[in-house]
Formats: C-alpha cells, sequence, structure tokens
C-alpha cells in the first residue's frame, strides 16, 4: 500500500488547489495594498459577498444531487419584489413570512418537476427562470418597488444593522453556512444527497427516495434564495424587478469554483463559501489596486477553468485531454 | 491447411499489471478461411488479449504478426486498417444516424468542398447489405432497427475493409435463433473469402459448429489448440478449468423454518407470468436459466422496482404490495443487484458509508449520523465477511471485484433482512473470492436467513442451492430438488423442454 | 409504425403545429380581445415578426449545432456585445478615416473575426483541457463580458452610420435585411450539417462520442470548428443588429444564452446531443417570437411573455416524457 502512504502534490493540489489559490491571492493583494487585510475591509467584502454567498449555499445541495438550478437569479428578484410591496401593504411583520411562503412555494415545484417528474433540471429551471421573470413583472407591473417610509421601518435591520459589531448579513450568511454545513456533512439527509449525486441508480437500490431527496434540495435552495432576497430588499428599501438577473450563473461559478462537480456527488459547503470568498476578494482586490470592478469577470473566467482543468487533470493522470 | 501462412499470428504474448500477469506466453495462430474460437472462463485473459490486438494495450514481450509482416498496434482504428476488425457485444453506433452512415463512420466518402458523396455511400452500403442479405435499407435509421439487425451494422462495418481477420466477441448473446443462422451464413461467407475468423464464445454447441479449431486460455496462459473435429466438450472444459468441471452439489442440509417467502401467479406483462414458488427460512433457492428468462425482473419486482401486472406476493404468511425499494426493505427483502457498480455501489463514497447507505436515517444520534455506530458496522462485517481495504475511508471504487461484493452483502446483511435476493452474485470475481461467497451464502441459510440465488453459471447453482428452480422466457419450467437434479434437465429445462410435462 | 416513430414523429412536426396553433388562436382571440382593428395574421405584422426574429434565430441556429455535437455555448450574449462593440467603434478608427463607406466592410470583417476568435478559445479550451463546455463557456460569458466592459468601462459606444442603416432598413421582395440573413444562415447551416462529412460528423460526435473517436472521427477540430461558427453567428447576429441601431450598451445580449437555449429546446434539439434539427429551431424561435407578438396583440401584459414561454418549455419537457413513457413495467429507478 506504498501508494498511500507517500506524499503526492499532484493529488494534493487537485483536491486543496482551490485554497493554496485563495492563499496565494490574498497574500498577493496583501503585498501589493496593506489595506486589503484591515477588518474594515474583510468585513466589507465579506458583507457585499453575503448575498450571493447564501444563494451558493442552497445552489450546492442541488449540484451535489445533481441537478442544476438556474432559476435562483430571477426567484431572488421575486422574492425581493414581493417582501418590498407586501411591506407597505401588511407591514414587515406578516410581509417576510408571506414572502418565504411563496418562494417556497415556487421551490416545492421545481422540486416536484425535477425530483418527482425527473424532468431534466436544466430544461425546468431555464424555464422557470423565464416564469418567475415573467411573475415578477406581472406581480409589479414592471415597475421598480419602494418602500414609502424609508426612515421609519424596522425592516432594514436586517440588510443594514450591526449585531455585536458584525453586520448582520454577515451573521445571517455564516448562521446559514454553519447550519447547511452541518446538515450536509453530519445528518442522514446530507449523505443521502451525496448518495443520489454520487449514483442514482445505487441510492434507489439502497432504498433512498431519491425524489424526496431531490425535492428537499430545492426547497432549501427556495429557502435560501428567499433569505438573500430579504437581505437584498433589507439592504436597499427599493428594488428593481432585475435585481437578481444573471446572479444564477454567479452562484454557479462560485460552487464549481469551490470544487463541486456538475456531474453530482462531490462538494461541501466549506468550499461553495471559499468559492463565494474567492470571488468577492478578488473583485475588492483589483479595485483596491485600482482596476475596475469588471475586471474580475476576466479573472474569474480565468481561475473557474483552471480550477476545475487542475482538478480533472490529477484526476486522469495527464494535463492535455487525451482527445484527438 | 497446416502449410498455410497464417493471417494473424501471436508470438509469446505477454502483458502484466501490477500485481497480476494477465496475459502469460500467449501464442496461436489464425489461418485464412478458419474459424477459430477462442475459450476461457471469465477472467482467463480473453478481452486483455483482444486489447492487445487491438492496440489498446501494448504487449510487454512478443509481437503481433498479420501476412506474416509483424505489426505494433496502437488503436483498434489502425488494427482496421491492417485488416484485423473487430465486432464487439457492445454495440457502439449513432442511433440517429442512417445505416449508411454508421457503416462509414469516420471514412464517409468526399465531394469537392467537404460534401458527403451520398450516391457513392449507398451505393458501396447496398453492395455490402446485399452480402449480408438484410431486411432492412440503408437510410434507415439505426435507431428504429431491433439488435440484431443493429449487430448486423456493426459486422457489415467489417466488411468495408480488405479484412484479413475478424473477431467476433460474443456475438450471439442477444440473438435469436432464426438471427443466429445468418449469423453463420455471413461467418462462412467470410471463411470463404479467406478471412480468417476468431470467435469469442461461451456456448459448446456453436463453437463445435461452426469452428475449425479451438484455442483455450486459463488464467492468462495459453493452453494449447485443439482440432474441433478431433475433440468434445469434457475436453474443452477440462482445458479450459484445468480439472473436471465441478459439478458437486450442496451437500450440507439443515431443518428448514417456515415459509419466509411465497409468490402466487405474479406475473409482468411480456416479462414474465405466472411465477410460483416459496422460499423457506434457511433455505436457498437458485434460479437458474438464460439470460433474459425473467429471473432478474422478478428480482426486481419482488425488491419494489416494477409494478407487478398480476398475483400476490406473502412474506412471512401476509399478502403484502411493495410499492419501492424503500418499501421492500421495511418490510425485510433486500437485494443484492446484478450490477455491483452500476446498481450496487456509490463508487465515489467510502466504504463504511456504502455499507451503512441503507440505515443511515435509524443509525442517529440526535440529529446526526451516529459514525461511531457506523464504524463498528463496517469493523463487524469487515471481519465477518473478510473484506480486505486499508480501512473504511478507503473509496469503494479502488477495491477489487470480490471485495466490492462483499460490500454490497454486508450492506444487506447489516439490515438482517427475512428474505435476501443475491443476483448473480461472482460475477467478475476471481476464483478464490467466489467460493467464499459461495460458503457466506450457505452459511446465512444454516442462520435461518431466506436466500434466493439467481445464476447463469450451473456450477454456482448446483453448488449453493438447496432447491433450483430452472426458467425459460419468462416462466418456470420446473422445479428440482438437489437430489433430483442432473446436468441434463437442467439444461433441458432452461432451454424449455420439461420432460415431466411432455409425458 | 416501428416503436418511437410516432413520438419522433410529433417531436420533428411539433414545433409547426405549435405556431400553427398560436397563429389561429391569437387571430380568434383577437377578434374578442384586441385594442386594434388590425387582424393577427396582417402581411407587414408577420415581416416585422420574421424581422425581430433575426437576431436571436440567428444565434440559435448556431446554438443548434453546438448542441447537436453534445456541447453548450453560454457565452454567446458577450460575444454578441464584444462584437457589437468592434463593428461600432472600428468604423471610428483614424487608420479607416478616408475611406468613407469601404470602411463598412472592414468593420464587418473585424467584428465577425472577433466572434470567430471568441468561439475558437471555447473550442480550444474544451478541445485540449477536456473541461466540459458548460463550465468552460459559464467561465468565457463571465470573461468576455469582462472584455466588453474593458474595452469601453461602462460607457455606451455608438456609431451611426447612415449608409448601413440604410442597408439594414432596406426590403429586398419584401423582406427586410435582417430576414435575409436568417433565411441565409438557415440555409447554409441546414446544408452544412446534412449535406457536409463536417456535419454529419458532428451529429455522430453528439450521438454516441466513443464510437465516433473508435471509428477514427477526430472529435477535438469538429469542436472547434462548431464553436468557431456559433461565434461567427452571434458576431452577424450582432452586426445584423447594430447595423441600425447604432449604439451599444456593455450590457447588450445578456440572458440571450437563455433565449437562444430555450428556441433550440422547443425545437426539439435532444439536450444529449446527436439529434436536432436547424429547421426546427427555426420554428422554435419563430414561436417564441410570435408568442411575444401575440400576447401583445390580445391586450395582456407584455410581462406575462416570460412566465408563458417558460411554462411553455416545461409543458414540451413534461410532454415528451409523457410520449416516452415505458408502461408499468418499466423499471423504477
Amino acid at each position: 500500500m506504498d501508494r498511500f502512504s507517500k506524499f503526492d502534490l499532484g493529488g494534493f493540489l487537485a483536491r486543496q488547489g482551490i485554497l493554496v489559490a485563495f492563499a496565494l491571492f490574498l497574500v498577493g493583494f496583501t503585498i501589493a495594498n496593506e489595506r486589503f487585510l484591515a477588518p474594515d475591509n474583510v468585513m466589507g467584502v465579506i458583507r457585499s459577498s453575503a448575498i450571493l454567498g447564501v444563494m451558493a449555499l442552497g445552489v450546492t445541495f442541488v449540484v451535489i444531487s445533481g441537478n442544476l438550478d438556474l432559476s435562483v437569479g430571477s426567484m431572488m428578484s421575486f422574492s425581493t419584489i414581493v417582501v418590498l410591496d407586501l411591506h407597505d401593504k401588511i407591514g414587515p411583520t406578516l410581509a417576510i413570512p408571506s414572502m418565504y411562503a411563496m418562494v417556497l412555494c415556487l421551490g416545492a415545484f421545481i422540486g416536484f418537476l425535477v425530483g418527482y417528474l425527473k424532468l431534466n433540471s436544466l430544461i425546468v429551471t431555464l424555464g422557470m427562470l423565464s416564469a418567475i421573470h415573467g411573475l415578477t413583472l406581472t406581480y409589479s407591473g414592471g415597475k421598480n418597488m419602494d418602500i414609502a417610509d424609508k426612515e421609519g421601518t424596522w425592516f432594514s435591520f436586517f440588510g443594514q444593522s450591526d449585531v455585536l459589531g458584525i453586520p448582520v448579513p454577515i451573521l445571517m450568511f455564516a448562521l446559514l453556512a454553519s447550519l447547511l454545513g452541518i446538515i450536509l456533512a453530519k445528518t442522514p439527509f446530507g449523505r443521502k444527497v451525496y448518495a443520489v449525486g454520487g449514483n442514482g441508480t445505487a441510492a434507489t437500490f439502497s432504498g433512498i427516495r431519491r425524489a424526496r431527496v431531490v425535492f428537499t434540495c430545492y426547497i432549501l435552495s427556495a429557502l435560501c434564495v428567499a433569505t438573500a432576497g430579504l437581505l437584498q430588499a433589507s439592504r436597499s428599501l427599493g428594488s428593481q424587478n432585475t435585481v437578481g438577473q444573471g446572479l444564477e450563473l454567479e452562484v454557479l461559478a462560485a460552487v464549481i469554483l469551490g470544487g463541486a462537480s456538475l456531474l453530482g456527488g462531490s462538494g461541501t459547503i466549506f468550499k461553495t463559501v471559499i468559492g463565494v470568498l474567492i470571488l468577492g476578494f478578488i473583485q475588492n482586490g483589483l479595485l483596491l489596486v485600482g482596476l475596475q470592478f469588471y475586471v474580475q469577470y476576466v479573472v474569474t473566467w480565468i481561475i473557474i477553468i483552471l480550477a476545475v482543468w487542475l482538478d480533472i487533470a490529477a484526476k486522469r493522470g495527464k494535463l492535455w485531454s487525451p482527445i484527438a | 491447411m497446416t502449410d498455410q501462412t497464417p493471417a494473424l499470428r501471436l508470438e509469446g504474448i505477454v502483458k502484466t499489471f501490477p500485481g497480476v500477469r494477465a496475459l502469460d506466453n500467449v501464442s496461436f495462430s489464425v489461418l485464412p478461411g478458419e474459424v477459430h474460437a477462442l475459450m476461457g472462463e471469465n477472467g482467463a485473459g480473453k478481452s486483455t488479449l483482444m486489447k492487445v490486438l487491438g492496440g489498446i494495450y501494448q504487449p510487454d514481450e512478443g509481437q503481433i504478426v498479420v501476412s506474416e509482416q509483424p505489426t505494433v498496434m496502437t488503436s483498434p482504428l489502425q488494427a482496421k486498417s491492417k485488416g484485423i476488425v473487430f465486432i464487439h457485444q457492445e454495440l457502439s453506433l449513432a442511433e440517429e444516424l442512417t445505416v449508411a452512415e454508421n457503416i462509414y463512420l469516420g471514412e464517409l466518402p468526399k465531394k469537392a468542398f467537404g460534401l458527403v458523396d451520398w450516391q457513392k455511400l449507398y451505393a458501396q452500403t447496398n453492395v455490402i447489405l446485399e452480402k449480408l442479405k438484410v431486411g432492412f435499407d440503408a437510410k434507415t435509421r439505426v435507431g428504429d432497427l431491433s439488435i440484431a439487425n443493429q449487430q448486423m451494422v456493426e459486422i457489415a462495418r467489417a466488411l468495408t475493409v480488405e479484412a484479413k481477420a475478424v473477431i467476433f466477441d460474443e456475438p450471439t448473446a442477444s440473438l435469436t435463433d432464426a438471427e443466429k443462422v445468418v449469423l453463420f451464413d455471413v461467418i462462412s461467407d467470410l471463411q470463404a473469402h479467406g478471412v480468417g475468423i476468431i470467435y469469442i464464445s461461451h456456448r459448446m454447441e456453436e463453437i463445435f459448429k461452426i469452428t475449425d479449431r479451438i484455442s483455450v486460455l486459463r488464467d492468462g496462459q495459453y493452453r494449447g489448440t485443439l482440432k474441433t473435429a478431433e475433440t468434445n466438450e469434457d475436453e474443452v472444459t477440462q482445458l479450459m478449468i484445468g480439472r473436471k468441471l465441478d459439478l458437486s452439489r450442496n451437500e450440507t442440509h439443515h431443518d428448514l423454518g417456515a415459509v419466509a417467502l411465497e409468490v402466487r401467479d405474479l406475473s409482468c406483462g411480456k416479462l414474465f407470468r405466472n411465477i410460483s414458488f416459496e422460499v423457506r427460512k434457511g433455505e436457498v433457492v437458485g434460479f437458474y436459466g438464460l439470460v433474459g428468462a425473467g429471473r432478474t425482473e422478478i428480482a426486481e419486482t419482488l425488491f419494489g422496482l416494477r409494478e407487478p401486472t398480476g398475483g400476490d406476493i406473502l412474506l412471512n404468511g401476509e399478502k403484502v404490495h411493495v410499492s419501492s425499494p424503500a418499501d421492500a426493505i421495511e418490510k425485510g427483502i433486500s437485494l443484492v443487484p446484478e450490477d455491483r457498480k452500476g446498481q450496487g455501489l456509490v463508487l465515489g463514497m467510502n466504504c463504511r458509508d456504502n455499507m451503512t447507505l441503507p440505515q443511515v436515517s435509524d443509525l442517529k444520534a440526535g440529529p446526526f449520523v451516529a459514525e461511531g455506530a457506523e464504524i463498528a458496522i463496517f469493523d463487524q462485517y469487515r471481519d465477518r465477511l473478510d473484506i480486505r481495504t486499508p480501512g473504511w475511508k478507503q473509496l469503494v471504487g479502488n477495491l477489487s471485484g470480490g471485495n466490492q461484493q462483499k460490500i454490497v452483502i454486508g450492506k444487506w446483511l447489516s439490515m438482517h433482512p427475512d428474505v435476501l435476493i443475491v443476483d448473480e452474485p461472482t460475477r467478475g470475481i476471481d476464483v478464490g473470492s467466489k467460493s467464499e461467497i459461495h460458503n457466506l451464502i450457505r452459511e446465512l441459510a444454516s442462520q435461518g436467513y431466506a436466500v434466493i440465488v439467481i445464476s447463469s453459471e450451473m456450477p454456482e447453482v448446483l453448488r449453493v442451492s438447496d432447491r433450483i428452480v430452472a426458467m425459460y422466457s419468462g416462466e418456470i419450467i420446473r422445479t428440482f430438488t438437489s437430489q433430483e437434479v442432473t446436468e441434463d434437465n437442467l439444461i433441458q429445462a432452461i432451454s424449455g423442454i420439461n420432460p415431466e410435462k411432455a409425458a | 409504425m416501428a416503436p418511437g416513430t410516432l413520438s419522433t414523429f410529433l417531436k420533428r412536426g411539433a414545433i409547426w403545429g405549435f405556431i400553427v396553433l398560436e397563429l389561429v388562436f391569437f387571430s380568434v382571440a383577437g377578434e374578442f380581445l384586441s385594442l386594434s382593428d388590425k387582424a393577427f395574421m396582417d402581411l407587414d405584422n408577420m415581416l416585422l415578426l420574421f424581422k425581430q426574429s433575426a437576431p436571436i434565430g440567428i444565434i440559435a441556429i448556431g446554438m443548434t449545432i453546438i448542441m447537436i455535437n453534445g456541447n453548450i455555448d453560454l457565452s454567446v450574449g458577450a460575444t454578441f456585445a464584444l462584437s457589437a462593440i468592434v463593428l461600432l467603434d472600428s468604423m471610428t478608427w483614424p487608420m479607416f478615416g478616408g475611406l468613407g463607406d469601404g470602411v463598412i466592410p472592414l468593420a464587418w470583417g473585424l467584428a465577425l473575426m472577433t466572434g470567430v476568435v471568441l468561439g475558437a478559445l471555447n473550442g480550444l479550451i474544451v478541445w485540449k483541457t477536456g473541461v466540459d463546455a458548460f463550465i468552460v463557456t459559464l467561465g468565457s460569458m463571465l470573461g468576455y463580458r469582462g472584455l466588453v466592459f474593458m474595452y469601453n468601462g461602462e460607457q455606451p459606444t455608438s456609431h451611426l452610420n447612415w449608409t448601413l442603416v440604410d442597408l439594414a432598413e432596406s426590403q429586398f421582395m419584401g423582406l427586410h435585411t435582417p430576414t435575409w440573413f436568417l433565411i441565409a444562415v438557415t440555409a447554409v447551416i441546414w446544408f452544412v450539417m446534412n449535406k457536409t462529412v463536417h456535419g454529419r460528423n458532428a451529429y455522430a460526435i453528439g450521438d454516441n462520442r466513443t464510437a465516433a473517436i473508435n471509428a477514427g472521427i477526430r472529435v477535438g477540430p469538429h469542436f472547434v470548428i462548431n464553436f468557431m461558427i456559433i461565434g461567427f453567428l452571434a458576431s452577424l447576429s450582432a452586426v445584423v443588429f447594430y447595423s441600425e441601431s447604432g449604439s451599444v450598451n456593455p450590457n447588450d445580449g445578456e440572458l440571450y444564452e437563455l433565449w437562444v437555449i430555450t428556441a433550440v429546446v422547443l425545437g426539439g434539439t435532444k439536450l444529449t446531443g446527436g439529434a436536432g434539427s436547424v429547421l426546427s429551431t427555426l420554428g422554435g424561435v419563430l414561436a417564441i417570437q410570435l408568442l411575444r407578438k401575440g400576447l401583445g396583440h390580445i391586450g395582456a401584459d407584455t410581462e406575462t411573455v416570460n412566465l408563458v414561454i417558460g411554462l411553455i418549455l416545461i409543458a414540451v419537457l413534461f410532454l415528451d416524457r409523457q410520449l416516452n413513457l415505458k408502461g408499468r413495467e418499466a423499471l423504477k429507478t
């Protein structure tokens, strides 16, 4: 069993490469600008990543179970618009649970289609991306949504306040990440998610109710999306219909960056959080060294390709694809 | 005939993998116009040899000689260009394309500007199809053809080149009798054109019907070549297994308990009809039959994977409806499935997690999985089943076939089922692990489990079963006790002949 | 009838049946609900419909071959935007100053080249690294969009060339220039996919990649060619559209990939590759555009269009599943 005892640098880099890259980034940017790792800057980065991060947590479950969720962006717009609208109509105390209920219904619908009817998740969620976008526009009549009395509402608590000196969005992100991380890593349900994504047939043959597991993953994803919408609405107290547009792919990028395979069966919440933070810190670091925000797109592109490439290169033992 | 130049000759081929000498000095030759059978048990090295011939593996020693030209094979495609063509067991066709496009896949005739020369394509294809006397057209979509006709398309591919040797790998596995006749005609036609044929099959009657010589491999070694006309099945079998075929019966007996599972007139569409049998506690019932006889489908129905169209299932005397595997497990039925990697295991998960997967919801400490309890279960069954693994963290995908199968068996034993169904328990497993698993099955019965063993290997069924159910084409032909069963009446039964009924 | 033929037939014919259904429905419903007196199937209305279908349609034709090939391209929207910027900006470059309208073919050429290069880059990465096309193009969707912003910041890029505008707005035999482009692209790509060795090999690769590789088809170069084609078509779409509008925002083309994929799937192209048709994709594009116009015609909010299209996409998937169900005997996994 020599193979197991020898330290294997390639294998280590393949498994932990994303952490190594993250560390290199932090060092590099810190050298370039000493403000980079200052507490207020770090806090700022995490805070601005929190909404994306919360959504990525739910999508991690969906991806590990072997599916995709492209509807999270437009679902986030929907939840933001709905909660803002209801805020003035029925007050924040009722608006928040109502919004959660509606978004969970959408999640349940997707979960039913993908889990129980076994429809292709890419197409279902692509359709839902469009449908929910339409739903949002219909709901709002295409207009921006604003809270009338922006000063006098406690609703801004979720997006704008601090508790013990830590911004609430960071707390919510951390709380959800810990909770979902524990569920995924430590509970029977989490184990089943890995099994269903790793080999759905074998999971069924082991008595796992696969449809129910997939369904629950979409419910969790909806729950995260609703929370992200809440944070977004509370931060801005007003919103366009398209606030979450395009986020679905950024979220997916963060999850993939964290090392989850689109084939399912691998990934962790911790790694997703790292993926989210990498995206956030790259953006911030580039800004600090005087580059525009959009440079991060190009950098993210390169990092995603490199991360996934090195991962599969390590698995096949060859850098270049053997395909002719 | 022996004076001829061989179409293909292998000289002292050696191929080793870490720890295994997969091919050990294999030499034999195929003459033009000869049908040469290649035989050997599973794992004897036939498929490795084919991969060497096809250039997928490079031999460590020895050489391949095509028409007296030493040749280095680099890929199946290059082998084809040298006149060595493979007809694979698994079809490799593009279903959405036409017959003609599949036959000339990768070699479509071109006109100027990269256009396909359809006229030429169809003309060439029709020539080949006429040779094969098939009943379909060059423009038919391959996905619309029957499996047998798809196989004809594969064969037609071989005829696009000036073939020197054609290798058939279990070509009749999915063919009807009528289709076999056509295939044999094609083979004799190739023969008449001076092509050498390597014919790989387990089916003795075919071998004796169409081949000229038989070469045998055992444990990676070349065991000799026999002239078909001068030998018999026994001699070939002995060469293959190195001893007389072990047809020893199960000799252990113990008292049987109450009926654990009773099935009455169970049917599922065209898959199987009016199946009735019972299994007692402490009894092993073997299901024997050809591939496609409906045995696996019965197991799947009992395990809640198929909805029966008629009949009853009784567990411990009570009528039950099994709606899903989860339901089956709750009711005390477990299934060790036929396809270990596809259905039995999550290869990317570790040994422990695979073993405890069906009961992970029950192994809880508060809301969490009780990992200590899991490890205890894994340790218990690792010791009991002698599973060789560095530890529970090892990914199941890294284990050998035998150890993987033991993980699956351990997974179900740890659930303490009333009825354990084992489908092809030793497929693709080395000889040593095989007998371990056989002993284990007997041991389970003695502990009071009701066990159903489905197998396509007669020695296996004879060795483990108290009673043997012979199936043919979706029906039970006859049930034997281990005392009354003989090789002959068992083989007749699975070919659809029941002397008792006929008499 | 051989098994599967009915469902195959429905799949192939379904999109045109659906279009007829839409036409009938909106015409009849329009009679009762419409706020205007104009008939829905008015000639001008239909001509406009074709013209408006062109930008998405041209890209969708390219996506069809990518998906037949077993890949996907999420970066088309960004490629579209970058090509548009190159088109408009290059016309103002001083080195082309003295050319007058002679700058037009140069600008078109540069824009189209942009798409081809970006497509080739995607294709090469997919080929050489072996990373799935979904991930590669998800990355380049971000990356190419970054290039768009880097070109001109967050400012719109504008340049109106009146000769171009006239050309884009002109009609030939009643059809607008963009419509002609859409027709030409459909015809050419149909020809490529059905008549050339490259096209047939692309089907074979998507259908059974292992078989194709074993038959000696060089999978990688085919990937690259197809990605170059879709890059070219994304640029062509930009060229057609921005010649007329003359101004591009850095966010233009966002979500195009999703619209395009929707059209291709409605047209019945198999997600796993190997089956699909350029003509059916054209049907999918027209169906979506018809729906947009029709809902407007009967007085529904234009906002509901997205809702309806999304639900139809899911309904199509559901129907496809029902048609392919194997009955009670099937294995429940």
